[in-house]
């Protein structure tokens, strides 16, 4: 497959909209419906609970093209949160106790109102995730967030997907795994992914292919080893995440003729323990325009919150967004194969 | 039968319980168990496995283990030193039996 430098959506590719995703990813008719497996797990249809996490994205742009990406981002995407909607954001977190906002993208960095909303954030005291995908912090005009996002003790989760540049660049686009490391040790140097700093580095791995990831724990050594022996660098946690079938993900599924077994793949494995756990339990995403909805999936198939639940952040109620019923289509397999997967790694 | 080997037969293999389910059930159990991480890692089980693969040339096995070392964190260099283990252990073997050759060499010869 050929390295991208645009989206989809700039060459007018028909998978870059959200409709013809669903017309492929919902017909296939020999594969039970998601929520009928879901029944498996006992506990009736899909309803959310406590909200834990306001998934907030900040924009579609980005300095990348993974060639997996579910957002379909690129350099030329346009759109952007604006500081309204961020402000609308804040208010949501001043009415609620909402103790997590994860803020992803996108490169979320490329907001220029970033550095205002994580202030903002924090002045509520609440606790910040930056999905950051590292070589942003590498480019001009962004070398100072590394020491900006120490200050306020941001969590910061990045892809990389494996531990060495083959696989990663493969994925990513070329020279990103060198510039990913330098990011790293930028980072390590201000005390990211270091014991006792109080400063968190997670990695993502997600598979650079048709198959479903490895366990968490023992690719978390080999990560650790690998990239300390080798690179000298340390961070916290890996989370592995399972490639979702939409956006730039299916794409390549259909184009190399794997999509069928991986949908296969996908149902063969559901977990009824992963499925207990999907994240869209406990978050909400928050789209660039202010729109609702379950999860940042869900987002980037247009499925706003439904069911009673309010479908933008001017409507936000929180009586009606605790416990609503999800909304599901046959990507949702993806969070609950083998050992299940969420912005926070395997659910099992 | 138009060939020996089609990909839609590798799911068929549980079939094999069949006939005898009881000696099925203790071949399952523990094939589970031997790829489970132990002492090794399930990567290093899968590219192993990988290399007898090749080593006793299963296509089904070949097929996969592929899948399956990928899907416990191995990638494309991983696996072809996996092949090149199996294959320098195959060069190796019938080297060696060389000296066999040589043994019955010199006794035959002056
Ligand atoms: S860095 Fe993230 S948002 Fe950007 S293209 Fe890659 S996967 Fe998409
Ligand atoms: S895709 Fe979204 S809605 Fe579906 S199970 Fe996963 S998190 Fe929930």
């Amino acid at each position: 497959m050929e390295v991208r430098h645009k989206s989809m959506k700039a060459f007018g590719e028909s998978l870059a909209n959200a409709n013809e995703q669903l017309k492929i990813i919902n017909n296939e008719s020999n594969l039970p419906h998601f929520d009928e497996k879901y029944e498996l797990v006992g506990e009736g249809e899909l309803h959310a609970s406590n909200i834990e996490i306001m998934q907030v994205n900040v924009g579609k742009m980005c300095n990348q093209v993974c060639k997996h990406c579910h957002v379909d981002a690129g350099p030329d995407r346009k759109e952007i949160m604006t500081k309204e909607t961020m402000q609308i954001c804040i208010d949501i977190l001043k009415q609620t106790d909402i103790p997590t906002v994860d803020l992803t993208g996108g490169a979320p960095e490329l907001n220029p109102n970033f550095k205002w909303f994580v202030d903002e954030i924090k002045k509520l005291d609440r606790h910040v995730i930056v999905r950051s995908n590292l070589t942003i912090l590498k480019e001009s005009g962004f070398q100072d967030l590394p020491k900006f996002m120490a200050n306020h003790k941001c969590e910061i989760v990045s892809s990389l997907p494996f531990y060495k540049k083959t696989f990663t660049d493969k994925q990513r686009g070329d020279g990103v795994f060198d510039k990913s490391i330098s990011a790293i040790k930028n980072l390590n140097e201000l005390g990211f992914g270091k014991e006792g700093s109080g400063l968190i580095l997670n990695f993502v791995y997600n598979p650079v292919g048709a198959f479903l990831p490895p366990s968490q724990e023992g690719l978390e050594n080999d990560y650790k080893r690998e990239l300390f022996n080798t690179h000298g660098v340390v961070f916290n946690n890996l989370y592995t995440i399972t490639n979702m079938p939409i956006s730039r993900f299916l794409d390549y599924l259909v184009q190399s003729g794997n999509y069928e077994s991986y949908m296969q793949k996908l149902v063969d494995s559901f977990n009824p323990s992963a499925a207990t756990n999907v994240m869209c339990k406990f978050t909400i995403s928050v789209g660039w325009d202010g729109q609702l909805f379950d999860c940042d999936f869900n987002q980037m198939l247009e499925m706003n919150m439904d069911h009673g639940a309010p479908d933008h952040i001017k409507d936000f109620d929180m009586k009606k967004i605790e416990n609503r019923r999800i909304v599901t289509a046959q990507h949702c397999y993806g969070c609950t194969a083998g050992a299940g997967s969420s912005c926070g790694g395997a659910t099992a | 039968m138009e060939t020996y080997y089609k990909p839609e037969d590798l799911p068929k293999f549980s079939k094999m319980s069949e006939g005898s389910p009881e000696l099925w059930k203790k071949f399952s159990d523990w094939y589970g168990a031997v790829f489970q991480a132990g002492a090794l890692s399930e990567r290093e089980k899968a590219l192993i496995a990988l290399a007898v693969a090749h080593a006793v040339q299963c296509p089904y096995c070949i097929d996969a283990y592929t899948q399956e070392s990928l899907s416990k964190g191995a990638d494309l260099e991983q696996m072809t030193e996996a092949v090149h283990v199996a294959s320098a252990i195959r060069g190796g073997a019938s080297m060696v039996h060389g000296v066999q050759m040589k043994n019955v060499n010199s006794k035959l010869t002056m």
